[in-house]
Formats: C-alpha cells, structure tokens, sequence
C-alpha cells in the first residue's frame, strides 16, 4: 500500500515536472529573441579571454595561454547555464499580488520558477553553440574535445553550480517580503559574485589572501570548479562537489525557513 | 440542516499602515520617523454557508469584501476570529483544502499569458493530480458549458476580455471545487459576457452542487444568481438574508406611480403616504408597505386612474443610499 502511494507520488510528480518544463519552454520559444540577446550578454569570460590573451597572464594563474582559454571558454558555457534572474521575476510577482494565484495551487511556487530557469537553458543551447562555434572559428586553437567522462562530470557541476545560485537566490528573493526591494541585494551580491567566481579571472591569478577568503564562500563552486572539470584543468572533484553539496545543505533549509516566515507576512500584509 | 461548509465566528482582520505626509518634510519625516497606523478592513463577521448555497457579497469599495474572501481562502491570515472553509483552517493551505476551493479574481489571472489556455490547463490538471483522460474530458465539458472552442489554442493574449475571463474560470474549475470564490468575475464584461458568465455559473452550480461566494458591483450578477446576500459596510455585516429582506430593510416604503385622468390639486393626496412628484397627471407616491393594499385600494376608489404601477426603488440606489447615509 505504501509503496502503491509512493508510486503514485512519483508519478504525478514527474507528470507535474514534464507539464511545467513544456509549458515553460514554449513560453521561453516565445521569447527567443530576447533569449539570444540575454545569452549575447553573458559574453564577460569571452571579453576576458581577450583580455588576458594579450598579457603574461597565463603563467601567472598557473596555466598555459592554451588552457587558459579553454578556461575561460569553458567559464562561458558555465555562466551561460547557471544563469538565475528568480530574485527580479519573484519581487515582481509578490509585489504585484501575482504570487497569489500561485499559493492556491497545491504546489510550492518556487517550482515553477526552477522550471522556467530549465526550459530557458534548454532554449538557450542553440544560441551558446552558434556563439561557442563562432570563437572556435575565429581561433581553431581554442577548440578542444572533452572526454566523455569529464564532459558528463562538467554538465553535473553545470547542473550542482546552478542549483547553489537558485538557492542563494532564493535566500535573498525571500527578503523582499520585507524590504520590496530584494533586487538591490542581488546588485550587491554581483561583485563578489564576479570576482570570487572565477568569472573574471582564474583564482589562481589573485593574491593568496584572496583566494583563502573566495574558499570561504560559495563563490568559486559557482564558475571556477565546473570550468576548470570542464577545461580539463586538474580539480578535486569529490571535494568540489562536496562543498557544492554542503552549501546547498546550509542554504536549503535557510531558505525555506525564510519562505515560511516570508509567506506568513505577505499573508499578513494583505497578499 | 448540514454542517456549514462556510464558517465565519468574529473574523477580523487589521492591517498597519506607514503614513506619509506628502512633501519634502513629509519624505524626511517618513525615513526618519516612520508612523504607522492600524486600518481594520474586517470586524467580527460571523456568518456560515450551507453546501450547495449561492451567496452574494455586497459593499462599497474598501468594504472589506476582498479581504474576507482572501480570508477564506488562505491567502491572507486573520488578525482574529475563526474561518472554516470545507472542514479545513484556510490559512494552513493544506492540500486537502486546496483541492476543494478556487479564487476566481477579475483582475488578476492564473493563464500564462503568451501561451494558449490549453497549456495552463495541462500544467493545472498535473498540478491537482487529474487523470489526463479526466482532464480532457473535464476540459471539453466545461469549455462547452463555456461556450469556448479555438480559443483554447490561442495564445492569451490575443482573446478578448470575455475570453480570457471564461478560460480562467475554465481554468479555476478543472479540479472540480466544491467551494467557489469569485471577486468581480464579470469586471470590464460587455453586456452579453456578463450574461454568459452568470448563466455559466448558474448553471455549474445547478450541475455539481458547488457552494458559491461572489462579489460584483453589478447587481445583475446578483439578482440572477443569488438568493441570499450578505451585505457589508466599513467592515461590519450591516445584512445576511434575502434580497427582498435587504429591499424592505433598506426601504420601508414601496412607489406608487399613477397616471390619472384628470389632474388634481396636490392637496388631493395628502394622507395616502409620502409625495414624491407630481406633474399634471403623473403622481408619483411612496407608501408604507404594511399599508400599500389599503391606501391602493382608497386611491382607486377616489380617482379616475389610468395606470398603475408599485415597485421597489431599485437595490443600487438603495444600498447606495445607505453607504452615503452611514458615511
């Protein structure tokens, strides 16, 4: 009996998933256009490839020019799918009441705003392939075959550094219950988030007192350690994915406490 | 009598409010010290719904309509007094409940909007665990009780009002609840859309003995649908009864239109109740309703009349009357 409604559990909550990321992702085909020009932003690891290709850099992180790009080109496909806007579309829908209609559905609502980061990555891989195919072009020395092996692990990191965003993301969405104006966290989030990721510059590349602090946040797990198993970099996975793993072990549970107290105050102030 | 699938004992519910004072001493004041003060939308309502009832919800704007049925359905918690909804506390929003209620808001929607009805209905139907098959056999019913076709694959945006409010009924029935909450669900309807709604929901209600709670500022919605009204004012239950009761209660008197065959002097109809107008042979009178049949009577017997007519002044001006009575 309990395994018959285990089984039925699973099942509606798969169908719930497939409705979801299909509806999701024909909403984001709508949105195609505004979609390229997002994933033509996402072009920073790009410029700073550029950047460092014209100086010493390379050693000074440790890498060879060669593997510097691929960190950064790697670092691209990284940023590309871990991109999370949760905190300005969640401001948006609780400020103007249309969180509502979503409470009164039996499911949590953050559901629905991790599967329309899904169907976006997924609308997305077009426009990152073009883009990845066109620097390849341009510089046939950047391109490089990932084992299949280091190619699922680096999807998995992908996958692990998206899903420690949304969290941090929803921690600081949750806030706007009580300020209205979450969004301005998030701009202050995007510096060290910039700096301490990796995204900028290989952490190597920072003075040692630096990267001792960037170990200490959950940074580096977000860009560095899944460009780097991507690269084909040497990295520790079991520990990368295990701080991966630990930051989303502190900030789960944080941010669903924050949801709790969050949506008993929207309640209160009048929903 | 069964159990009440609607309970409401001293529901209340008050909100703090930042006051600012417009300006730039009125903006530093606001940073610097912030006064707030409480505003109570809801007092002390009691009242219960019978399974099955079509109850109509009436009061002016900031009456506190809004916020009740928000109570109701757990949106919002009370500050005090205690909501039932189906044997379940609303504000716990457990799944239980959430299966058996829908709000319905005019003004704000639950279809995605860049994509066609049927796509929210397929992701609503996974949602409350709906067999696809049921899904699609519920979704064929409705959109024919709903007069909808094609435009359940059209995109949401491109329907017009009414549509859009029919699929987003569509939309809010799937999962067959057994307690309805709608809040102006026929705003910004043309005539012929209101019409349509309001048969539809007559009609659900006939079919699946749904328990309906229905605000409109169109008291067309509630004369075709509801047998009972609750009226509400600054956030007290001023009525709880029948239309007709709400009519005597707010007006004691009933009109007398007469048209005579000859004109008389106002003097005339001195005693027979209250003048309202009199213009050459139109005479419009109002008498106490404990005395219509015997001052009619003494009417036609004295004058020659060529037509008569007794009527109620209509609801609107009625409870109209009062709100500006009361402030």
């Amino acid at each position: 009996m309990a395994r018959r409604s285990v089984l039925q559990s699973v099942q509606r909550a798969m169908r719930i998933a497939a409705a979801l990321l299909s509806s999701q992702y024909a909403y984001m085909l709508e949105y195609r256009a505004e979609i390229a020009l997002w994933a033509l932003s996402g072009v920073l690891p790009l410029i700073m490839l550029a950047v460092w290709q014209g100086s010493d850099g390379a050693a000074a992180a440790g890498l060879t020019p060669q593997g510097l790009g691929r960190y950064f080109l790697a670092a691209f496909v990284v940023r590309q799918f871990s991109v999370v806007w949760l905190i300005h579309v969640f401001e948006e829908d609780a400020l103007q009441g249309k969180l509502s209609p979503q409470l009164l559905q039996p499911l949590q609502p953050l559901w629905r705003y991790l599967a329309a980061h899904v169907a976006e990555q997924a609308t997305r891989v077009p426009f990152v392939a073009l883009m990845l195919a066109s620097v390849v072009v341009l510089q046939p020395g950047l391109l490089w075959l990932p084992s299949p092996g280091q190619l699922l692990l680096g999807i998995l990191a992908i996958q692990a550094a998206f899903v420690l965003r949304f969290l941090l993301q929803t921690l600081v969405a949750m806030l706007c219950f009580w300020s209205e104006r979450a969004a301005a966290l998030d701009r202050l989030l995007l510096i060290p988030y910039l700096f301490l990721s990796g995204l900028v510059a290989p952490l190597e590349s920072f003075p040692p007192a630096v990267r001792r602090i960037a170990e200490y946040t959950p940074f580096p797990a977000m860009v560095s350690f899944p460009a780097k198993l991507l690269a084909g970099e040497s990295v520790e996975v079991g520990a990368g994915f295990l701080n991966i793993a630990l930051w989303c072990a502190v900030l789960f549970p944080l941010s669903r406490l924050l949801w709790r107290a969050g949506i008993r105050r929207y309640s209160a102030m009048g929903a | 009598m069964s159990a009440p699938i609607v309970l409401a004992e001293g529901l209340s519910k008050s909100f703090r409010v930042a006051d600012k004072q417009p300006g730039f001493s009125g903006t530093l004041r606001h940073l610097l010290r912030r006064r707030y003060r409480d505003v109570e939308a809801v007092r002390g309502l009691n009242f219960t719904i019978q399974p099955g009832e079509v109850v109509g919800f009436l009061g002016p704007n900031g009456a506190g309509k809004t916020t009740t049925l928000k109570m109701l359905s757990g949106l919002i918690h009370p500050s005090a007094g205690r909501v039932e909804v189906a044997g379940c506390l609303p504000q716990r929003r457990q799944e239980r409940f959430l299966q058996q209620i829908t709000l319905v808001m005019g003004n704000r929607q639950q279809l995605i909007w860049d994509l066609p009805p049927l796509d929210s209905l397929r992701v609503n139907a996974a949602v409350y665990g709906i067999d696809p098959i049921e899904a699609k056999r519920r979704i064929t019913e409705l959109a024919d009780m709903l007069e909808l076709g094609e435009e359940l694959h059209r995109p949401v945006r491109k329907l017009s009002l009414g549509q859009r409010m029919k699929a987003e009924l569509l939309a809010a029935l799937l999962h067959q609840p057994a307690v309805l909450f709608l809040d102006e669900p026929t705003l910004g309807l043309d005539v012929n859309a209101q019409a349509r709604v309001r048969d539809f929901l007559a009609n659900y209600n006939r079919r699946t003995g749904a328990t309906v709670l229905l605000t409109s500022h169109y008291m067309g919605d509630i004369t075709a649908l509801c047998e009972r009204v609750l009226l509400i004012h600054q956030g007290h239950l001023f009525h709880d009864g029948s239309l007709d009761a709400l009519t005597s209660r707010l007006a004691p008197c009933r009109e007398v239109r007469l048209e005579l065959r000859q004109v008389h002097p106002r003097e005339a109809f001195e005693g027979f109740g209250t003048i309202e107008a009199q213009q050459g042979h139109q005479v419009r009178l109002l008498i106490p309703r404990e005395q219509l049949t015997q001052q009619v009577g003494l009417l036609l017997s004295r004058f020659e009349v060529v037509d008569l007519e007794v009527s109620d002044p209509p609801i609107e001006e009625l409870i109209g009357g009062l709100f500006r009575q009361q402030g």
